[in-house]
Order: structure tokens, then C-alpha cells, then sequence
């Protein structure tokens, strides 16, 4: 079997697999990263999203072997010695989950976003750059908020950052 | 999904040899339609070259008057690139509507122009604005290029490598989504060159994109939404007819996406 080289949350992983494995399945069966889920597995419902190399992408329709030397980012490398990332704890505060199913991808679509259009963002950015993520029980709303809030909160700790 | 091979060429030249030699192999670009396809077993490719690592068939530049796309370059790199926003901004524009942004990611124009799905946006840009498809072997006109749903007159073996795309004087696309799929009900990508309008119409056609001939001769003797005015009816017969829209409704879209096209062309 071929050999994927790869480093998740910052650590260099190596594995041999079948050339079929989905980066969503390396993730959760070969490494126990069980954070990722699969929802629909058709890449419409953004439950699997990860960061390939800064960006999300839909762990079930990507090879393993396609992104071998990547850097991927899970849900499990947000959090930073027990403390949850500013997106994270928007989650918490809002209310943004009630199964928490599609909560994963939810979290890492919005980090995401906030990386690209940066941490003002108005309601309908948000609708529009979350249609690739499905929940089918909150009506999104508090979702909405979440993100909002944990857009700003990532820009206040970007800039205490740069301050220190 | 059925047990394959697997190849990863760092160059294009490799990559056309390694389809040669293995059996029953196909060209693994972005894989936002091939790996689904193969997880449904729809496909079962005995082996996939994967073009992830071929740095040559990726990026955007200007050649002379047209603005050329390297087959790997991937929809969101087209959505932000500044050269593309300056040269063809409906190009941009196009790209940037395609799917949502973690399937932008990974999806890439070439892989999108090979597949020629019916309602695919970028074949629509490709007719419009009279691009050159260019392959390992050989250039083709986009008007020659797609042959019907999910064919191409790409030769078994025969890579995608680059998409040429003259500059218009004016362009925009419109497209009426399935709000599931995100794909076009209907899309027109509407280009004006000197003279010549072109109308290309995705999403609609029971044979895939093709050329809206009266549109093109309306919109040339004037090139405003009201140029379509008094014409008969866009004909709904060889047109998609499924449980998202009937053929009669998507007729009916090919008109109001072509005037809000032509208006968006416009600055308005």
C-alpha cells in the first residue's frame, strides 16, 4: 500500500493506506480524529470541512493520497491548551448548536471565512459564504450570530496579539 | 468505491504517458465530480493520475490578447485573481458562483471543461467568449469542443492543459441556481467582441451548452436587454425537463437570465 505523509494539528503523521481512503477517513480511522464528521458524504453538507494548507475543503471527497506533504487543520487543533478558540467559545455563547452534528464543520467553515473576508462581517456574508455547510436544527440563526461574534472576537485577539 | 491505482505525476508530460500505460486509468484533477461519482460506482476507474502535483498546469496569464488558465487552476484562484478580474471580470464573477467556497477550493476549470456536465457553468464561458481549449496534443475552439452531455472531443488519453480566453469588450454571466445543488437551472454568459454577441446557455439544453443563435443576432443589432424585445418565445423543445424545472419554465429562464446578463454587461 502506498504511504501518505501529512501533518494534522501540527503533527507530522505517516501512514501506509489504500489508495481509496478519503481525507475524512484517514482523519477518523487511522488517526482517532473523530471530530470530522461524515453527514452526507456527497460534499454538500460541510459536516467533514478541514483546513487543507489554510484553506476548507470537504474531507469526504478528497484522496488521502492526493493531499500527501498538506498541512491540515481539524477541529481537534483549534483549541489551544484547553482553551477553546474565539470561534469555539462563540459557539458556546450563542448558542450556536443544538445537535452539534454539523457544528465541527460549521466552526471550521466560519474560521475559514473569517481568514478570508477578515472580522467584520455583516449577515448576508455569512448566509452566503455558509451554503456549503447544512443544520438541520437550528435554522441557522444563532449560527449567524455565532460567527459574527466569533469573527470579532478572533480580530480582538489577532490585535491584542500584534500589540504583545 | 471500487480498488484503483494510484499515480501522481509531477509533470504534464508524465502524466499523458502514465494514461497511456495504465489500463483503464483516468485524469484525477479537483475530483468534486470524479470521486463522487466513484463513491456511487458509477465510475470504477482500475487507476486515477492524479494531477495534483503538476505545478505547469496551474496558474493565469496573459498571452499576447488572451487570457490563458493553466486546467489545475482552481475556481476560487480564478474568482480572486486580479489579473482575471481586470482582463474578464465575468470570468471572476463566474468562478466565484461555482459550488461553495470548500468545494472552490478543490474544484479546477479544467476538470470542470473536461467533464462538460450539462450544467456546468464554466462551458458557457468557454462558447461565449469563443475560448481555445488546448490540449497535450492539440488546440480546439470551444464550439467544437463540447459534443453533447458529458462528451467532449477530447481522444481517450488526451489532457486538458490549458484554456484560452480572448478578451471581451463587454461579458457577464447570470445564473438561476438549484438551491440544493448550486448548479445552473439555467446560466448565460452573454460576450460582446467588436461586434459579435455571443450566447452561450448552460443548465438548459438536453444535449448540454450550446449557442442561443436568434439571441446572438438580437443582441448584435442591439446590444441592450430591450433588443430581445418582440421576439417570439425562447422554443422549449430539446430542453432539460426534470423535477427541478420543466422545459417550458427553463425557456422561459433562458430569456430573463439572458436581458439581466446583458444589463449586468452593461454596468447596470
Amino acid at each position: 500500500m502506498p504511504k501518505v505523509s501529512m501533518t494534522v494539528n501540527s503533527k507530522a503523521v505517516s501512514r501506509d493506506v489504500d489508495p481509496r481512503t478519503l481525507l475524512v477517513q484517514f482523519l477518523r480511522e487511522e488517526l482517532r480524529l473523530t471530530g470530522t464528521h461524515v453527514g452526507c458524504d456527497t460534499s454538500q453538507c460541510g459536516c467533514c470541512v478541514v483546513h487543507v494548507n489554510g484553506a476548507a475543503i470537504k474531507s469526504c471527497t478528497a484522496l488521502a493520497l492526493s493531499l500527501d506533504g498538506a498541512d491540515v487543520t481539524t477541529i481537534e487543533g483549534l483549541a489551544h491548551e484547553g482553551v477553546l478558540h474565539p470561534m469555539q467559545e462563540a459557539f458556546r455563547e450563542n448558542h450556536g448548536l443544538q445537535c452539534g452534528f454539523c457544528t465541527p464543520g460549521m466552526i471550521m467553515s466560519a474560521v475559514d471565512i473569517v481568514n478570508r473576508k477578515g472580522s467584520d462581517l455583516d449577515e448576508a456574508t455569512i448566509r452566503h459564504e455558509l451554503e456549503g455547510n447544512i443544520c438541520r436544527c437550528t435554522g441557522y440563526h444563532n449560527i449567524v450570530k455565532a460567527i459574527a461574534d466569533g469573527a470579532q472576537k478572533m480580530g480582538a485577539t489577532a490585535h491584542a496579539a500584534a500589540a504583545e | 468505491m471500487y480498488a484503483f491505482t494510484y499515480h501522481r505525476p509531477d509533470t504534464a508530460r508524465k502524466a499523458a504517458n502514465l494514461i497511456g500505460k495504465v489500463e483503464d486509468a483516468k485524469f484525477l484533477a479537483g475530483g468534486m465530480t470524479l470521486l463522487p461519482t466513484m463513491k456511487q460506482r458509477l465510475a470504477a476507474p482500475a487507476g486515477l493520475i492524479d494531477l495534483t502535483t503538476v505545478e505547469e498546469l496551474r496558474g493565469v496569464e496573459m498571452k499576447g490578447r488572451n487570457l490563458v488558465i493553466g486546467a489545475m487552476t482552481r475556481h476560487f484562484d480564478v474568482a480572486n485573481s486580479a489579473l482575471v478580474k481586470e482582463k474578464i471580470p465575468a470570468l471572476a464573477d463566474l468562478a466565484g458562483m461555482i459550488g461553495d467556497p470548500a468545494v472552490r477550493h478543490r474544484g479546477t476549470i479544467g476538470g470542470s471543461v473536461a467533464n462538460n456536465d450539462p450544467a456546468a457553468d464554466y462551458p458557457s464561458a468557454c462558447l461565449a467568449l469563443g475560448a481555445t481549449i488546448i490540449t497535450n496534443k492539440r488546440k480546439l475552439p470551444a464550439d467544437e469542443f463540447f459534443t453533447g452531455l458529458f462528451e467532449t472531443a477530447l481522444e481517450e488519453g488526451e489532457l486538458v492543459t490549458k484554456i484560452s480566453f480572448p478578451v471581451p469588450n463587454r461579458a457577464a454571466y447570470e445564473k438561476f441556481r438549484n438551491p440544493a445543488s448550486r448548479y445552473a437551472i439555467v446560466g448565460v454568459f452573454v460576450a460582446k467582441k467588436g461586434k459579435e454577441v455571443r450566447v452561450a446557455v448552460t443548465g438548459a439544453g438536453a444535449n448540454g451548452v450550446f449557442r442561443a443563435a436568434k439571441y446572438e443576432a438580437a443582441l448584435t443589432a442591439r446590444f441592450h436587454p430591450k433588443g430581445l424585445d418582440g421576439l417570439t418565445p425562447f422554443p422549449a423543445e430539446g430542453l432539460n425537463s426534470d423535477i427541478h424545472a420543466d422545459a417550458e419554465y427553463r425557456a422561459h429562464l433562458i430569456t430573463v437570465m439572458t436581458r439581466r446578463a446583458v444589463s449586468k454587461a452593461l454596468g447596470k
